[in-house]
């Protein structure tokens, strides 16, 4: 691709990084989450396959299906970790640690340490939609074959 | 913390983190990972078994998701909000069917993949697939019929892996279309109910379905999205194709999905729908669509010459017996007759059995496959000669599928003739007919594959696969030679669970 393409993707590719994780991150608190946050991830790694081509992430997609499989395990570890009580129990809401401040009743701008597990589930899917959508990406550009880049 | 209470989400969720895990201990060691997919396969078949013992000596258990108690189902005001897992006499049994498949097919796998050909792959898909088949039949919750989708995925990637043949992707690809039409259908059902009655909680559902346009509706398009994940006639085209390309240790466990999907069916039929639209129509619909399976799939079994295909339609044409025996007690269950408790029996106890025959089937042209490369039955021929035990197998389960005493197929069929008789004479008259050209249908594949004058040295099956198809040929003794114990301990609670149970069901979960 042409120079002002790649230029401008570079520009853009962290600011698309950044939305993606802020959608991620207030999961619990607005619309969207990790399905939502991880595909607007995904769109960044389709733009980097279009400029840059696909072959140079090829290297990486090992890397892809480890961080896919770990996303998985982790939201089951994390769906495990209420087994004390049921299985998915929010055992950290409202415990004062991690995510665990009460939220208080009524109108409020949203606490972004509040939910308990639900945040770190959000980022578990958000870390397998990222690798997974990702991955497909990056196996859709090899397959293409040899084109005009 | 007891591990007791906690069985029932065990058995879905230790599968799952087993499907994911596997490919990291496989990173690490080969051995790591057989020794991963032992234990996990072992843990689950353990919580299946510990819960059908619970479930057949105490009734009902419940699981809430996320509840401060697992029995919590309802929140105040008796509104059910949060997922439950509901697992009833029905529920236990085809978990059994479905662990049981499992293991086998597990335990076949070892020894017939081969490492460079996608083995940790296949075993992920595997435990994928094991997890969702469980996650369907223990759920009460429509929206958790997105296991349905888990299944779908999982079964067409492991019938289609094999990317470097031509025809698995082919055949593959035929089942992702299918099963996505079927998928959508239940999801716009699913849709319909949560707009009308504003929840998902099927015991919820059953107490307030009244029989509104909006809810035929609904039933139609339930009835048509399992039946086509089912394989039943008009929407079998995908089951052939699929079974005849999946490798054998899929195509068993392909059989038991499809299974799970009819009990899906049966849930919406029985629980769901049972109290306002279980009428004589819907039972007659049931009935015919299991007899034209039964009989197409039979015929279509005759001009077969590929042995996978050959046992695929064999498994179509046992789908077909299974509606036909819970069809009739669907048609006649306003008046509750006796022969109408009998049909159910014969249907149900038909789903194991034909578990455990297709299934030795499949694991014994996997052998044939292995040692010849081809499936092909004019090209095979005097394989009697090397697969000794692989070609007695094969013929037990040829004899089972087809009815004959004293095997689990007579069993099960007898019931079925039995009571569909009482209903309509033509009905007994076509599925007997379907056992005769079945018998004759696999008569001759085993005659021309196994007999005759040798044509080639093979070498014989390995330890590990001949012991799986020995768990399988076991079954069909012990099930053909003492059916009245298991009819008795596990059919007739399953049945009663479909027959009477919906007030039960509706009690334990909504609390009376």
């Amino acid at each position: 691709m042409s120079v002002v393409v790649r230029t401008i993707a570079r520009i853009i590719v962290p600011m698309i990084l950044a939305f993606g994780g802020y959608v991620i991150m207030h999961g619990h608190l607005t619309p969207g989450g990790g399905f939502q946050g991880g595909a607007v991830v995904a769109s960044a790694v389709a733009l980097i396959v279009v400029v840059f081509g696909a072959e140079r992430l090829k290297r990486r997609k090992t890397l892809l299906s480890l961080l896919e499989d770990l996303g998985a395990i982790a939201f089951i570890a994390l769906a495990f970790l209420g087994i004390g009580v049921t299985f998915f129990r929010n055992v950290l809401a409202g415990g004062g640690g991690l995510f665990g401040v009460p939220v208080p009743p009524g109108p409020n701008p949203g606490f972004l340490d509040t939910g308990g597990t639900l945040p770190l589930m959000n980022w578990a899917v958000g870390l397998k939609v990222i690798a997974g959508l990702g991955s497909v990406v990056v196996l859709f550009g090899l397959f293409g074959g040899k084109d005009d880049r | 913390m007891t591990i007791g209470i906690h069985v029932p989400i065990l058995a879905i969720a230790v599968p799952l983190l087993g499907a994911f895990a596997l490919p990291i201990f496989a990173k690490v060691h080969r051995n790591l990972r057989d020794l991963w997919a032992i234990l996990v396969a072992a843990f689950t078949c353990a919580m299946v078994v510990a819960l059908a013992v619970q479930v057949f000596t105490s009734g009902i258990q419940l699981y809430t998701l996320g509840a401060a108690s697992p029995t919590a189902t309802v929140v105040q005001g008796g509104f059910p909000i949060r997922i439950v897992l509901v697992v009833d006499g029905m529920s236990a049994f085809m978990g059994l069917i479905t662990a049981l498949v499992g293991l086998a097919s597990l335990m076949y796998a070892f020894q017939f993949l081969k490492e460079e050909q996608g083995k940790t792959l296949a075993m992920t898909l595997f435990f994928l697939l094991w997890a969702g088949m469980l996650g369907m039949e223990y759920t009460g919750d429509m929206f958790n019929f997105v296991f349905l989708e888990v299944t779908s995925i999982a079964a067409c990637a492991l019938v289609g892996y094999r990317t470097w043949e031509s025809r698995p992707p082919e055949a593959a690809f035929k089942a992702m279309a299918m099963y996505t039409v079927g998928g959508l259908l239940v999801l716009l059902a699913v849709g319909i109910l949560y707009g009308e009655y504003g929840a998902l909680n099927i015991a919820y559902l059953s107490s307030k379905i009244s029989g509104t346009p909006l809810d035929k509706v609904a039933l139609g398009l339930l009835l048509g999205g399992l039946l086509m994940k089912a394989g039943t006639v008009p929407a079998h085209m995908w089951a052939p194709d699929a079974y005849g390309e999946a490798p054998a240790q899929a195509a068993i466990v392909l059989v038991a999905n499809t299974q799970a999907s009819l009990y899906g069916l049966f849930r919406v039929l029985f629980t769901l729908y049972g109290g306002a639209l279980s009428t004589p129509a819907v039972g007659w619909l049931v009935t015919a669509l299991g007899t034209l399976t039964l009989l197409v799939a039979a015929l279509m079994a005759v001009i077969q010459t590929d042995l996978g295909r050959l046992i695929a339609y064999g498994a179509v044409s046992q789908i077909g017996y299974m509606l036909l025996g819970v069809g009739v007690g669907l048609t006649v269950i306003s008046s509750r007759p006796d022969f109408g408790l009998v049909a159910m029996k014969g249907g149900i106890f038909h789903m194991m059995n034909d578990a455990a025959t297709v299934g030795l089937l499949f694991l014994a042209a996997g052998v044939v496959k292995r040692a010849c490369g081809t499936k092909d039955l004019r090209a095979l021929g005097g394989l009697g000669h090397d697969l000794k035990w692989t070609s007695g197998f094969f013929f037990l389960g040829a004899l089972a599928l087809a009815g004959i005493p004293p095997l689990n197929g007579f069993a099960s069929k007898f019931l079925i003739y039995e009571s569909s008789f009482r209903l309509s004479p033509i009905l007994t008259a076509i599925a007997v007919l379907g056992s005769i050209l079945l018998l004759a249908v696999f008569v001759r594949a085993f005659q021309g594959v196994f007999l005759g004058p040798r044509l080639r040295t093979v070498q014989p099956a390995p330890l590990g696969m001949l012991i799986a198809m020995g768990v399988l040929a076991a079954i069909i003794l012990a099930f053909g030679l003492v059916p009245d114990f298991f009819v008795r301990h596990m059919v007739t609670p399953a049945a009663e669970a479909l027959w009477r149970g919906r007030d039960l069901y509706l009690a334990a979960v909504l609390g009376g």
